[in-house]
């Protein structure tokens, strides 16, 4: 493969016009028709690709796109200018302020679960920032790979965003070239690839990547919260993806005593989100590829995982589905339990006190979501300043990824670094800081040839005691 | 106050200490039993990760303890840190006092004095679509952090990092650069003395003892030095995913216009080049682009200027450091020898190999397939490089790698637009130089070639925190919409509500069309 498409990315970024705030916002202006106008395209490739349910795919995809483009659009004039930083007065007159620029040409990685919103999320926080983009899509979700190679060329500056389609040696051939900033979402043992590669033209990454994001629930009493946090767990493991989801529910913590109650419950939920026979299911994602049906289908293989199951563990192969799937206490040594699961089997681990959940936590890699459902106000401060994660939220699961005044990102194996709202275009700029300063006043001090008058006087300066200078200078002051 | 500058007698002492501490490196190489090996660092990371699992060193007191003991350091021991800078680099008091000790003091004092600010949680606004919810950003400590230093800066670039993260409430290990083996030595001494050895420790060494310690799983890694032991330390942070920054350097450049005071912006030059370190530091200018027709103007500046700084023999004077040691001694011979630029030196150059002493150098008209042009000089020759028209200078510059820094002295208020707005470096200064690390308001680090991330003052902090997101939702307000069995009036509903739009909601709920 030829780098003819770097070269014209790099002539479009040096001509200036991708840093113009016009050419930004006709950009994302642009991504939202692309967007409404293609709607049903949308919703028949990832019917294809994973068979989401149109509704699973405004509320995860086309809607998450269309509210980050609108609050980009309200908000970059804002985030484009420079900002004034405060000087002491030491430096006076000098003017400082931190300048925002783009970085140039940025790769972004899509991973094949969300692949629209891991596609142009990311993509409006690069056009926002003023960089040329190119798109990797995962050729693990075709339509939507080739509906986006056909669609952002149409209504996008196409010498300035690309979307280059392919596998591994595509992927392989992208990671030799010299990008400016690297955005990759997926999994670690890519990410080890990716920034590997990255050393070579020292390039900044950003590593979107996973866990296995826990769910402590703690013994709620009132019946409405029961039924609520019932709901919100069911959808925070199956309703998006079928639990291949990043941020998907891995397992969930439970007290002993409280374990039947939470599984009933749990069985309520998916029995009328869902359905109950395998053949007949409704509203739930397929697996995307033969690999991942049979990964998980050994994960259940194990006799002792077997023998956990308590609801579901049936598999459709013929139309890729697997049952949403509860398990009660499998080994911790099984590999269900040490793998990020990502898909419909939820474990569920039993603890003597709740308490124990967070040491539970702690020893394994820290999470990209972590989420706890409790109403005691002690138990919750212990979380958040005992635990590690990419982000934590609080008798809710999943929601967190729409709020764009949150960073999301992870920590530890979950990743680093982070996007959405401001965050997105702060990930793709670099920072400039600016220092201004005049001819006038200048301080002799500062220059050779040394003595200790000078040496008093940078005393005196450095700790900004103005009072001690001016006495230096009128000779009071020894 | 003490007295000023060190006698001779102890300068020839110090130089057999120099001599006898090379000796001595040369004979740890050749030992192959390293005394830090794979065993000592899993032991260290053991006891590293078990004193932060006990949650001590994210406490507020934890933290300011340990910074005020940090601070004692550079109060208490300035006649030591003055000795060892003197040892390692020649470094002048007057330049330690500035730029090591008080940057250290001033950082310190600067984190202690905000630092329960920089820990309070941020409030965050949420919007329609996750209401009703509250939602804050914590900033938690990553955990172990490694820390590498470098040799020009060895007080200031391993203690400036170390604020930050203990700031940030990790656990730290320091590598201070075995180039700078006397200050190294002391920051082992006093580390190990002041701060809490179970938290905080420093493992000496050269390549070996780097090499193990970057087998490590560490959760934050910060290193200061060139790109291409940088490109190490990244490849071997990427097996474990560690988060990096990278403070490296490159070719700073300075634009010189002709309409300006010549002898205030000459003075700035000379502090920003010689005055730091004699030309060894990271954002020291690097060139000078100017016109065919200002050159000759700026260059007698300069030597007016240098001759009042250092004197008629600046070999002999004590306010310059010497080159580091015979490496790149050797190294910047070669770029003064180069064929290339034979006939371009037009001041200075001066040479004393006993002593590591190279008197500041000026070259005129460099062409742009130099050596000198073409590797980061580090040293104390200052390359003129001149054009026809100022403007060609971006060109110039934007053709390279992107630098730490870069400078512009222009009274041309359309010059310094087009310079803000069209140079891409880690920090730009105008009508000054290398001022605006002292900022600390300013973030400090590199962009492309140059390095990633960065710190000082509050973005220290930051850069050895994990933000960590947190929302808190009640059990009100659940809205069945969220769930299946999907339906089109659900869409309708979702549509609405994340488009914001109220009246859309209203119809939604309505049913109407």
């Amino acid at each position: 493969m030829e780098t003819g498409y770097l070269r014209e990315l790099r002539q479009s970024f040096s001509s200036g016009r991708t840093r113009d705030a016009a050419w930004r916002k006709s950009q994302l202006r642009a991504i939202l028709r692309l967007l409404d106008e293609n709607e049903n395209q949308i919703f028949q490739a990832l019917q294809r690709d994973l068979g989401k349910h149109p509704i699973e795919v405004y509320r995860d995809e086309i809607g998450v796109v269309k509210k980050s483009v609108t609050y980009a659009l309200s908000c970059i004039d804002k985030w484009m200018a420079p900002k004034k930083n405060q000087l002491p007065l030491l430096f006076f007159p000098s003017r400082a302020e931190v300048r925002p620029e783009p970085l140039g040409i940025i790769l972004i990685f899509v991973s094949w679960n969300f692949p629209i919103t891991l596609a142009l999320d990311p993509l409006v926080g690069a056009i926002s920032a003023g960089n040329t983009v190119v798109i990797k899509p995962s050729e693990l979700s075709p339509e939507t790979s080739a509906f986006l190679a056909r669609t952002i060329p149409a209504y996008l500056d196409r010498k300035a965003i690309k979307v280059i389609e392919g596998g591994t040696d595509i992927a392989e051939n992208l990671l030799q070239q010299k990008w400016d900033k690297i955005f990759f979402t997926g999994s670690a043992r890519v990410a080890r690839i990716v920034m590997a590669a990255a050393v070579t033209h020292l390039t900044p990454v950003t590593l979107e990547l996973g866990g296995k994001c826990p769910a402590i629930v703690d013994s709620l009493s009132a019946t409405l919260d029961l039924k609520v946090a019932a709901k919100r767990l069911a959808a925070g493991k199956w309703g998006a993806c079928c639990g291949q989801a990043c941020i998907a529910i891995d397992y969930i913590l439970v007290e002993q005593k409280f374990s039947s109650a939470l599984i009933e419950l749990l069985k309520k939920s998916v029995k009328r989100f869902y359905g109950e026979n395998v053949k007949n299911l409704k509203n739930l994602s397929t697996i995307v590829n033969k690999h991942h049906f049979n990964r998980l289908r050994n994960l259940m293989e194990d006799p002792a995982v077997a023998a956990s199951i308590v609801y579901g563990g049936e598999v459709d192969e013929e139309n890729m589905i697997i049952q949403p799937t509860i398990l009660l206490d499998p080994p911790l040594d099984a590999e269900i339990m040490q793998e990020e699961i990502f898909g419909p089997l939820l474990p569920i681990i039993t603890l003597d006190n709740i308490k124990d959940s967070i040491e539970f936590i702690n020893s394994r890699p820290k999470p990209l979501a972590l989420y706890a459902f409790t109403k005691d106000d002690a138990f919750k401060k212990q979380i958040v300043a005992e635990t590690s994660s990419g982000s934590l939220t609080f008798n809710d699961t999943v929601i967190q990824f729409v709020c764009d005044d949150l960073p999301f990102g992870g920590v530890g194996l979950s990743g680093f670094g982070r996007y959405h709202g401001k965050y997105s275009f702060d990930a793709f700029s670099h920072e400039k800081a600016v220092l201004h300063r005049s001819f006038y006043l200048e301080l002799e001090a500062r220059h050779p040839p040394w003595n200790d008058f000078k040496l008093r006087f940078l005393r005196f300066a450095y700790m900004f005691d103005y009072w001690g200078l001016i006495l230096l200078y009128m000779g009071l002051k020894r | 106050m003490r007295s000023a500058y060190i006698n001779k007698e102890r300068e020839i002492e110090i130089e057999k200490e120099i001599e006898r501490e090379k000796e001595k490196e040369t004979e740890r190489e050749m030992d192959n039993d390293s005394k830090f090996d794979g065993e000592s660092a899993r032991v260290m990371m053991k006891e590293l990760r078990e004193t932060y699992s006990t949650g001590k060193t994210k406490s507020y007191e934890w933290r300011i303890c340990q910074l005020n003991n940090l601070l004692k350091i550079a109060e208490f021991h300035e006649p030591e840190i003055l000795q060892a800078l003197h040892s390692d680099i020649s470094k002048p008091e007057f330049e330690s006092f500035v730029h090591e000790i008080w940057l250290i003091k001033t950082s310190c004092k600067l984190a202690i004095k905000e630092l329960k600010r920089w820990m309070k949680p941020e409030k965050v606004g949420t919007t329609l679509v996750t209401f009703p919810s509250s939602a804050e950003i914590v900033a938690e400590p990553f955990g172990v952090v490694l820390i590498i230093s470098a040799w020009n800066y060895p007080f200031l670039l391993s203690l400036d990092p170390v604020i930050g993260a203990i700031a940030a409430g990790n656990t730290v290990v320091l590598k201070p650069s075995e180039v700078s083996p006397a200050t190294s030595s002391l920051l082992a001494k006093y580390i190990g003395e002041y701060m809490d050895s179970s938290a905080v420790k420093v493992v000496e060494g050269a390549i070996p003892e780097t090499s193990v310690l970057l087998e490590q799983k560490w959760d934050k890694i910060l290193y200061t030095g060139n790109s291409k032991v940088g490109r190490i330390v990244l490849a071997a942070a990427a097996k474990h995913l560690t988060p990096v920054v990278l403070e490296l350097g490159g070719k700073s450049p300075i634009i010189v216009d002709s309409d300006i005071d010549l002898k205030i912006a000459a003075r700035r030059i000379i502090s920003g080049k010689w005055g730091c370190n004699n030309g060894q530091a990271c954002i020291s200018p690097d060139y000078i682009i100017t016109t065919k027709d200002f050159a000759p103007k700026l260059v007698d500046s300069l030597k007016l200027q240098l001759l009042k700084f250092y004197g008629e023999e600046p070999l002999k004077s004590d306010d310059l450091s010497r080159v580091v040691n015979s490496n790149h001694f050797n190294r910047l011979i070669k770029l003064l020898d180069d064929d290339k630029v034979s006939g371009k030196i037009v001041h200075g150059g001066q040479r004393d190999i006993v002593n590591l002493k190279i008197a500041p150098a000026i070259l005129l008209d460099v062409p742009e397939d130099s050596l000198i042009m073409n590797e980061e000089i580090f040293g104390p020759l200052l390359a003129i490089v001149t054009v026809d028209r100022l403007e060609e200078s971006f060109n110039i510059i934007n053709s390279r790698p992107k630098p730490l820094a870069a400078y512009l002295f222009t009274n041309n208020k359309k010059l310094k637009e087009k310079f803000v707005g069209d140079v891409s470096a880690g920090g730009l200064l105008i009508n000054d130089t290398t001022l605006h690390l002292t900022v600390p308001t300013l973030p400090f680090g590199g962009v492309g070639e140059s390095g990633m991330g960065g710190y000082h003052g509050k973005f220290s902090f930051d850069t050895f925190s994990h933000k960590k997101a947190v929302m808190y939702r009640s059990y009100l307000g659940d809205a069945s919409e969220r769930y299946p069995p999907y339906t089109t009036r659900k869409l309708r509903f979702l549509k609405a509500v994340m488009n914001g739009s109220f009246l859309d909601i209203f119809r939604a709920i309505l049913g109407w069309p």
